[in-house]
């Protein structure tokens, strides 16, 4: 049996991983916050200028980092997520209609990317029942309890960040920064994931693994990390 | 004198039971976590992927990849867990937590709650409010009896977007603890210290149900 047989997703950088990314579509971005964000691929894309961009994020990142550097170069021209705080810009351009906004449950959200890389193209949640969310949705009764129909996402590409990844593409990753990184690791039909530490197949535990390689098209080793921290809260010593 | 935030949260810790998977929202509610009873034994969940959340770090030993959902700085209990947003959602969904506390703008006499949108004005988005009020079995509002206007937050109807309907059991404010019965209205089960039936009255826009000798909050 051969030892080296894997399929490697590996790619040089963060400029070679957006092969095939155009204006106009629709990108995910992993993340919650400014944890667990993609932010080599962010940055390239903001370099490689591609604009009219659809993207589907938790959050919108702040001014000056995260989503918030390609609100700023005017490249996304939709921000579906579901909550949006801690930006001015992403404010100053909502108002103004410059940027249109969908505004989606969180739980929502997750679904709909699960969803979308599971092959199940739509489900009823009750989330949103009874609000504007469920304005135009289908609602149908189940344990005597309404739900509204939800769509499955559609993204020819989706960003991804995780901890450790090995070269066919397996991901690992850590504490809270895990959130949305892996069902829209499911959900991008070209998944680019960066990871902090690049290794060799064979030397992560298979039990360990959080998303398979199967997932992700797309591997390389990310550089400059600067993992902003958004809200720093600490205790006293005595407490 | 109503209660302070930290009472307010002192007073909803007595709902806390043991074994109780929790969720506690940003502001008042995330203080309940410094009021645990003794003898309770309770884990938090945020909904951006931790059970078992911890106090702050102490200083030096903020960890980017550690937040709760109001992206604070967080640490992680002896037996936590990480998990994803999909998961997370399964949790609250699935009714495998056991109470939601969080704040709201207004709630109205049926138990609607709106807590994610002033139109025109704050547009911040829902998160996942709408998810843990369309599921949630238990469900307690943490907030101040009346807005910086002075007017009552205890409504007929909400006047914003909602975030959930006939969904709040009970609520805890300043001036009282209150539970919602869709039929009857805001049942007055508790006073805050020295304050007054005819005080709550004056302050609940709502129907309210003030039978008996209403008992103090003991804190």
């Amino acid at each position: 049996m051969p030892t080296t047989n894997y399929i490697s997703k590996v790619v040089p950088d963060a400029t070679a991983a957006l092969e095939g990314l155009e204006d106009n579509m629709t990108v995910m971005f992993g993340g919650f916050g400014l944890c667990g964000i993609p932010e080599n691929s962010i940055a390239a894309i903001r370099e490689k200028g591609t604009t009219g961009i659809t993207c589907i994020s938790n959050n919108a990142g702040i001014d000056d980092f995260g989503l918030g550097l390609l609100l700023h170069t005017r490249q996304i021209k939709k921000m579906i997520a579901s909550y949006v705080g801690e930006n001015d810009e992403f404010e100053r351009q909502m108002l103004s209609g410059e940027l249109e906004v969908e505004l989606i449950p969180q739980g929502t959200l997750a679904e709909r990317c699960r969803a979308a890389g599971a092959g199940v193209p739509a489900f009823y949640t009750p989330a949103g029942y009874g609000t504007e969310v469920a304005e135009g949705k289908e609602v149908r009764v189940f344990h005597d309890k309404p739900h509204i129909l939800e769509y499955a996402f559609e993204a020819p590409f989706a960003f991804v960040k995780a901890w450790k990844g090995d070269k066919s593409g397996n991901l690992i990753f850590k504490g809270t920064a895990r959130n949305f990184n892996p069902m829209m690791a499911m959900a991008g039909k070209i998944t680019v994931a960066e990871v902090e530490e690049l290794v060799e197949v064979g030397e992560l535990d298979p039990n360990s693994i959080h998303i398979p390689g199967i997932f992700v098209q797309r591997i390389f080793q990310g550089v400059d990390y600067e993992k902003r921290i958004e809200q720093r809260t600490v205790r006293g010593k005595s407490e | 004198m109503g209660l302070s935030k930290d009472q307010i949260a002192q007073r909803i810790a007595q709902e806390l039971r043991d074994g109780w998977y929790v969720n506690l929202g940003i502001g008042i509610p995330t203080l309940v976590a410094n009021h645990i009873p003794q003898g309770i034994n309770v884990e938090f969940q945020s909904e951006n992927g931790i059970l078992g959340m911890g106090p702050f770090p102490f200083e030096g030993e903020e960890d980017a990849d550690l937040i709760n959902a109001g992206k604070q700085t967080i640490t992680a209990m002896p037996g936590a867990s990480f998990f994803s947003s999909e998961l997370s959602f399964a949790m609250i969904r699935g009714q495998h937590v056991q109470l939601t506390v969080l704040g709201a703008m207004e709630v109205s006499d049926n138990g609607d709650i709106a807590n994610w949108k002033i139109p025109g004005r704050m547009v911040k988005g829902m998160g996942g409010a709408m998810d843990l009020v369309a599921s949630a079995e238990n469900i307690i509002v943490a907030m101040q009896h009346t807005n910086r206007a002075g007017e009552s937050k205890l409504l007929t109807n909400c006047s914003l977007p909602l975030t959930g309907v006939q969904c709040v059991k009970k609520i805890v404010t300043d001036l009282a603890v209150l539970e919602v019965d869709p039929d009857q209205g805001f049942v007055l089960l508790e006073r805050a210290p020295g304050v007054t039936i005819d005080e709550i009255q004056s302050k609940t826009a709502g129907r309210l149900v003030a039978e008996g000798d209403i008992p103090e909050m003991q804190l």
